[in-house]
């Protein structure tokens, strides 16, 4: 499990270096989700789902934002046929046909890491996280919580989780300040 | 705001609920399955995410339904604080004690106080997600045009 968590790390490194080096914004971008989507398998090998799911959702939700407002800022679009025509016959771009080996090696190389990921975990709906027993019987006993880690998060750290829920909402009222169109009178 | 194609349209309709459902499913089983209120949010709100992006929609319901998030987010957060400050007047008194019965664990109704701290947490990071993006779209329609 480690050799397959320090591939996935090198590809996360890789990508992230790309994005620092690429020309084109959009390109950047996408590579930084390569790094989002990577540390949704590393969590998903390190038997972590509850921030897995937090992982993908968020990530997909920033990419799809971030992607909008790239599109409307200053990127000019490449245009480029996907049929050329030399000499009176027409051949497929080779570009065109690179990409979507590339794309089609991706998506079997994510498919390959997700499948053996998932395999390690438990099934959906058991609850068998491996922390000391000790603290596993504690924690089941006084929060009455099957999932612990929502039993720590609302009962033993309860002020942490309050914490968060108050950044998110002075987060909201940031932006929602900075953003608005007429200072109000 | 203009909408996508029809082959979106078509295709947010038919899973826009089951995303909207299998957050709802996340946020309640918080206490049971991996998850809980800020994954369920974060999945509810990627529900009304797609809706708006796939349908499209014009500026002036777009800032109602702001403002309506809005209060939506602020209400979540209070009914997170009432909840924690109501276990100073309940029970053994001291502010986050869980204070309601504990019931059996691995049941939907167990675990006391904390599905109900799920749910509140989950209302608030939806509708702050949801927030957020409207007033980026409403930024772009009205600002940059």
């Amino acid at each position: 499990m480690e050799i397959v968590l320090s591939i996935v790390i090198v590809f996360m490194i890789l990508g992230a270096i790309y994005a620092l080096y690429a020309k084109d914004l959009l390109s950047a971008l996408i590579s930084c989700g390569i790094v989002g989507y990577g540390l949704v398998i590393c969590f998903l090998l390190l038997q972590a789902p509850d921030l897995a799911i937090v992982q993908i959702v968020v990530e997909t939700i920033t990419l799809v934002i971030m992607v909008a407002v790239v599109l409307n800022s200053t990127r000019e679009e490449l245009k480029e046929k996907a049929v050329v025509n030399i000499d009176g016959v027409s051949y497929v771009h080779q570009r065109y046909i690179v990409n979507v080996i590339l794309v089609v090696v991706f998506a079997l190389f994510l498919l390959y890491f997700f499948k053996e990921s998932i395999f390690t975990l438990d099934h959906f709906g058991e609850h068998v996280t491996r922390m000391s027993t000790a603290y596993i019987e504690k924690a089941a006993e006084q929060t009455g919580s099957a999932n612990l880690v929502t039993g720590i998060l609302f009962d033993f750290r309860g002020y942490d989780t309050l914490g968060e829920a108050t950044i998110l909402f002075t987060a909201v009222i940031g932006i929602l300040t900075i953003l608005r169109a007429k200072g109000k009178k | 705001m203009n909408g996508m194609t029809p082959i979106v349209k078509k295709v947010t309709q038919l899973i826009v609920g089951l995303i909207f459902l299998y957050g709802i499913y996340i946020i309640t089983h918080g206490h049971l399955t991996p998850g809980g209120g800020f994954a369920g949010g974060a999945v509810v709100a990627g529900s009304f995410v797609l809706l708006v992006l796939a349908y499209g929609s014009n500026i002036l319901k777009l800032k109602k339904r702001e403002e309506g998030s809005s209060v939506v987010e602020s209400l979540g957060i209070l009914l997170f604080t009432v909840l924690a400050f109501a276990a100073i007047f309940i029970g053994t008194k001291v502010f986050f004690a869980n204070y309601l019965p504990k019931g059996v664990i691995g049941e939907l109704i167990s675990a006391g106080v904390i599905p109900l701290y799920n749910i509140a947490v989950g209302i608030e990071v939806a509708a702050a997600l949801f927030t957020i993006f409207l007033a980026l779209v409403i930024y772009k329609e009205e600002v940059l045009k």
